[in-house]
C-alpha cells in the first residue's frame, strides 16, 4: 500500500501543488490528471524518489519510504517521458541490459516472448534507432511484461501508441491489477481499466 | 555485483557499436604526441628529457575528450533515472561506468604509449616505467573526470566548464606520473612516485564514485 500525505512541490518561485493526499492499495489504480504544467510529472517523480517533495511524506506498507528505500526500489517500476532506450542496441539487447542493470536478469526466451506480445515480432534484432516513435514506445512498454514489480508508475504511457497498442496496454495493465499490483499513471485520455481506481486532479 | 558487470558489459557493447568515439581520442593522443618530435627536431637528448611530460599531457588531454559523454547520453535517454531507481546502489553502477570508461579510453592509451615513446628515443626501461605510471594514472583520470562530468551534467556549454574544472585536479596525477619516468631516468628510482600515484588511485577509487553519485542525484532533480 502506497500512501501520501500533504505532498507539495515548488519549482523556482512557483508552487505547483500542495496538500496532495492519496493512497493506492493492492489491485487499485490512480490516474493523475491536470492541465499541462500542473505538476503531474513532478508528482510521479516525487513518488518514485527522483525528486524531493517540498513538504509532506510518503509511506510504503505503513513505513516512511525513506527508511525502506531499497525495498521500495526493488518493488517499483518507473517509466518516464524518456524511454531509457539505447539507439545503438537492438530491442532485445535493450530489454535484457535494462533488466540486468536493474538487478533482475532476464533470460532470452522471456524477453523474446515479451517483444512478440508487444508487437515487435521480427524486429527484435534491429537497432532501435531504425524503429518508429511508436515502436520505440513499445520497446519501453515491453519492460512491463517482464516486470515483477508491484508498483508501476507510468508517465503518459499512452503517448504515440496506435489504437491496437492502446488496447494491448490496457489489457497488460488489467493483468497487473488482477495480480494485486498497484498502478499510478498520468494520461490526458479517458482510460477504461478493470478493478477499482480513482483519479487525482492537480490544479 | 551482477549489476556492476551488466553495466560494464552494456557500456562496452555501446562503445563497440560506436567505435569512432574511441578512435577519436586514440588518434588525438597519437597526433599530439607526434607533433612534438616533428616541431622540435631530432635532438635526442632534448626529446628524451621532455618525453615523460609531453606523453603524459597528451594522454591527459585525450582522456578528457570523451569525459563529457560519460553520463550525458544516459541522462538524455532516461537510463540514468532507471539506474537511480535500481535496487543496486547508484555508486556501484557509477563505478561500473567509470571502469568501462577507463577500459575504452584509458587502457588503449596505456598500450599505445610505448610505441609513441619510441619517437622520443626512450630506453626500454623508461618505456616500461611510463606504461606502469599510465596504468596507475589513467584510472585516476577517469575517476576524477567522473566527478567533473557529473557536476556539469545538463549545463549548457558544459564541455569547456568540464575541462576548466577537471584539468587542475589532474595536476597531481601529471606530476607523479611524469615524475616517475624522469626520476627513473635520473637514476633516482621510480618507486616513490609510483606508490604515491597508487595511493591517489586508491583514494579516488573509494571517494570519487560517491562524489559523482551525489552530483548525479542533484542533476536528476
Amino acid at each position: 500500500m502506497l500512501r501520501a500525505h500533504g505532498l507539495a512541490c515548488v519549482r523556482g518561485d512557483r508552487r505547483l501543488f500542495s496538500d496532495v493526499d492519496f493512497s493506492v492499495s493492492a489491485g487499485e489504480w490512480l490516474q493523475v490528471e491536470g492541465a499541462n504544467g500542473a505538476g503531474k510529472t513532478s508528482l510521479l517523480r516525487i513518488v518514485a524518489g527522483l525528486a524531493h517533495a517540498e513538504d509532506g511524506h510518503l509511506e510504503w506498507e505503513g513505513q516512511p519510504v525513506d527508511t525502506v528505500r531499497d525495498e521500495f526500489n526493488a518493488r517499483l517500476l518507473y517509466l518516464g517521458h524518456a524511454p531509457a532506450i539505447k539507439d545503438d542496441l537492438s530491442a532485445l539487447e535493450n530489454l535484457r541490459t535494462a533488466a540486468a542493470v536493474a538487478g533482475r536478469p532476464l533470460d532470452e526466451a522471456t524477453a523474446l516472448a515479451a517483444l512478440r506480445r508487444i508487437g515487435l515480432k521480427g524486429r527484435e534484432d534491429l537497432p532501435t534507432r531504425v524503429l518508429s516513435q511508436g515502436q520505440k514506445r513499445r520497446v519501453a512498454l515491453a519492460r512491463l511484461l517482464c516486470s515483477q514489480a508491484r508498483l508501476w508508475i507510468l508517465d503518459e504511457p499512452f503517448v504515440a501508441l496506435d489504437v491496437a497498442a492502446v488496447a494491448l496496454l490496457c489489457s497488460i495493465l488489467d493483468e497487473h491489477l488482477a495480480r494485486g499490483g498497484m498502478l499510478m499513471f498520468t494520461s490526458h485520455q479517458a482510460v477504461q481499466l478493470a478493478g477499482s481506481g480513482a483519479s487525482l486532479r492537480l490544479s | 555485483m551482477n549489476a556492476f558487470i551488466a553495466i560494464v558489459r552494456r557500456d562496452l557493447l555501446l562503445a563497440a557499436r560506436r567505435k569512432s568515439e574511441v578512435f577519436t581520442a586514440l588518434f588525438f593522443f597519437m597526433i599530439v604526441a607526434s607533433l612534438f618530435p616533428l616541431g622540435i627536431g631530432a635532438e635526442t637528448s632534448l626529446l628524451r628529457r621532455i618525453a615523460p611530460g609531453v606523453l603524459w599531457v597528451a594522454a591527459l588531454l585525450a582522456a578528457m575528450l570523451s569525459l563529457n559523454r560519460m553520463f550525458a547520453a544516459d541522462h538524455q535517454d532516461g537510463t540514468l533515472e532507471q539506474m537511480a531507481l535500481s535496487p543496486t546502489p547508484l555508486a556501484l553502477l557509477v563505478s561500473g561506468k567509470v571502469f568501462a570508461h577507463w577500459l575504452t579510453s584509458g587502457l588503449p592509451l596505456v598500450l599505445l604509449a610505448p610505441v609513441l615513446g619510441l619517437q622520443f628515443d626512450l630506453s626500454p626501461r623508461s618505456l616500461g616505467i611510463l606504461m606502469i605510471s599510465l596504468l596507475l594514472g589513467t584510472p585516476l583520470l577517469s575517476l576524477i573526470g567522473a566527478i567533473g562530468a557529473a557536476l556539469t551534467l545538463g549545463v549548457r556549454g558544459g564541455g569547456v566548464l568540464l575541462s576548466l574544472l577537471v584539468l587542475p585536479l589532474y595536476i597531481p596525477a601529471l606530476i607523479f606520473g611524469a615524475g616517475a619516468v624522469e626520476a627513473d631516468m635520473a637514476g633516482l628510482g621510480a618507486g616513490g612516485h609510483l606508490s604515491l600515484l597508487g595511493a591517489l588511485l586508491a583514494l579516488a577509487a573509494f571517494f570519487a564514485p560517491w562524489a559523482a553519485t551525489a552530483a548525479l542525484r542533484i542533476a536528476l532533480e
